[in-house]
């Protein structure tokens, strides 16, 4: 992953469109770069294209218009299988394989890629403890599981390989709301270790000022802003400032319902 | 009693029937399998293919099966011997409920789960084989079940053409009217249907994921 320059951005979008089959057009005229090692925080509203352009970096879709490069080399270029070994996605659903117990699910990539069965038990149980796991549980089904800790294993499923890249589609959306604040805290801490290039999508403003050092806003289909958390509060911008009034508004009523 | 004599009386015919029955119906089975698993993964994976493939199916199950027969018989090579003819016909009867079990069994798989696989990066045929078969076994299980059952019957017909089986009794049996010889070849055609049956479910049961 050295070859690149530092100052190269680790994901680029180029003016990037994507359309339907049905010429119904999702994303336009997209501009987008992701510096090495921030995390990146979409956050938009259903329907605003935030997990469509996630979709766009690891190739699950091919962009209509523009370009997409993942450490300077356009996805259309590269190998499609090998591009997304080298990126972590973890969805929302979290997508562990039924069939498959805790650790085939996180030792299936490093399985494939051709490791040998202790190399893979090893990095397992290294990555079970990373993410806060037990590793006794290893041998469990994904239905044996809490949403928390599948949404753990999902993690250390992305992480397995190695990857240099991160993309995040709502992790943590489907959690209650003490281990959705538990988990984005350890995400912090992980974050803080692995120094990764995450990109985050997410609709909570509350998640996207904690975990992003960048927020891009997107609203139907087309970027908004790209501002820090900072900038993000103090923006101008109507839509980032009803977002943050929404939040506040929020707020408000909850401390009028406890007093 | 009577009929109890009678079985033991020709018991190395009635063994030697049965093995017949379960060699045209293991083979138009087997066949079956090989056949319509890959078509209904086809079907599911490629839409274009989905009505052709299952239509095609649709109207064989719609042929009487003594019509089949009879229409397979002057096919050269195949009309030389009545179990190939017999094989080829319940073979072609055991496509329908095998396709459309892969098809559904492969369909039904969560497609958060198929996504994640492919966006970890594994290619088609990892998805395919690590995935989506083995969460699909259960329901393509039942579909072998029904058309191992189905055969099981459907095989009886086929001494009508001289394949051989446990129709042999039967036929035999109407065409005498002697009922201890159509239970002969009834009672255990019964009997390794309800085998197959429980034995294939069992195995479902125990292939389906939690």
């Amino acid at each position: 992953m050295e070859r690149t320059s530092t100052n190269h951005p680790v994901i680029e979008l180029r003016n990037v469109d994507y359309q339907l089959p049905s010429g119904q057009p999702l994303l336009a005229g997209l501009n987008l770069q992701v510096q090495r090692g921030e995390t990146l925080v979409l956050l938009g509203r259903s329907g605003s294209g935030k997990t469509t352009t996630l979709k766009l970096i690891n190739r699950l879709l091919a962009p209509t218009g523009g370009e997409v490069c993942v450490n300077g080399t356009p996805t259309s270029q590269s190998d499609v299988i090998c591009l997304r070994r080298s990126i972590g996605y973890v969805i929302q659903e979290v997508g562990l394989f039924p069939h498959f117990t805790v650790e085939r699910n996180i030792g299936l990539v490093p399985h494939i890629e051709g490791w040998t069965p202790e190399r893979i038990h090893l990095r397992v149980e290294e990555l079970m403890r990373l993410v806060g796991l037990d590793p006794q549980i290893a041998s469990r089904y994904p239905h044996q599981l809490s949403g928390g800790q599948r949404q753990r294993v999902g993690v250390a499923r992305a992480l397995a390989a190695d990857p240099a890249i991160l993309l995040m589609d709502e992790p943590f959306g489907a959690l209650d709301a003490l281990t959705r604040d538990q988990l984005q805290r350890e995400f912090l801490s992980l974050q803080q270790r692995l120094n990764k290039t995450v990109v985050f999508v997410t609709h909570d403003l509350r998640e996207a000022l904690r975990l992003g050092s960048r927020i891009a806003l997107m609203e139907a289909g087309r970027l908004v802003a790209v501002l820090s958390p900072e900038e993000f509060l103090r923006s101008s911008d109507p839509l980032a400032a009803a977002y943050v009034q929404a939040f506040a508004d929020g707020l408000d009523s909850s401390s009028r319902g406890a007093s | 009693m009577n009929l109890l004599h009678f079985f033991l009386q020709n018991q190395d015919q009635i063994v030697e029937l049965t093995l017949e029955h379960l060699w045209l119906v293991g083979i138009s089975t087997l066949l079956a399998v090989v056949v319509g698993i890959p078509l209904g993964i086809l079907s599911a994976h490629w839409p274009v293919w989905n009505r052709p493939v299952l239509g095609t199916a649709n109207i064989i199950q719609t042929i009487p099966s003594l019509a089949l027969f009879g229409f397979l018989l002057p096919v050269p090579w195949l009309g030389d011997r009545a179990d190939r003819l017999a094989i080829l016909a319940l073979t072609l009867y055991a496509l329908l409920p095998v396709i459309r079990n892969t098809y559904t069994g492969i369909r039904g798989v969560d497609p958060a789960v198929v996504e994640a696989g492919r966006g970890m990066g594994l290619t088609n045929s990892q998805l395919l084989f690590q995935v989506e078969l083995p969460l699909a076994m259960s329901v393509i299980l039942s579909g072998v079940r029904v058309a191992v059952v189905v055969s099981v019957g459907l095989a009886t017909i086929a001494a009508a053409i001289g394949a051989g089986g446990l129709g042999e009794f039967i036929f035999r049996g109407l065409a005498m009217v002697n009922n201890q010889l159509i239970l002969a070849g009834a009672i255990p055609a019964a009997v390794l249907a309800l085998s197959a049956d429980f034995g294939l479910g069992w195995l479902e049961k125990r292939l389906r994921p939690q």
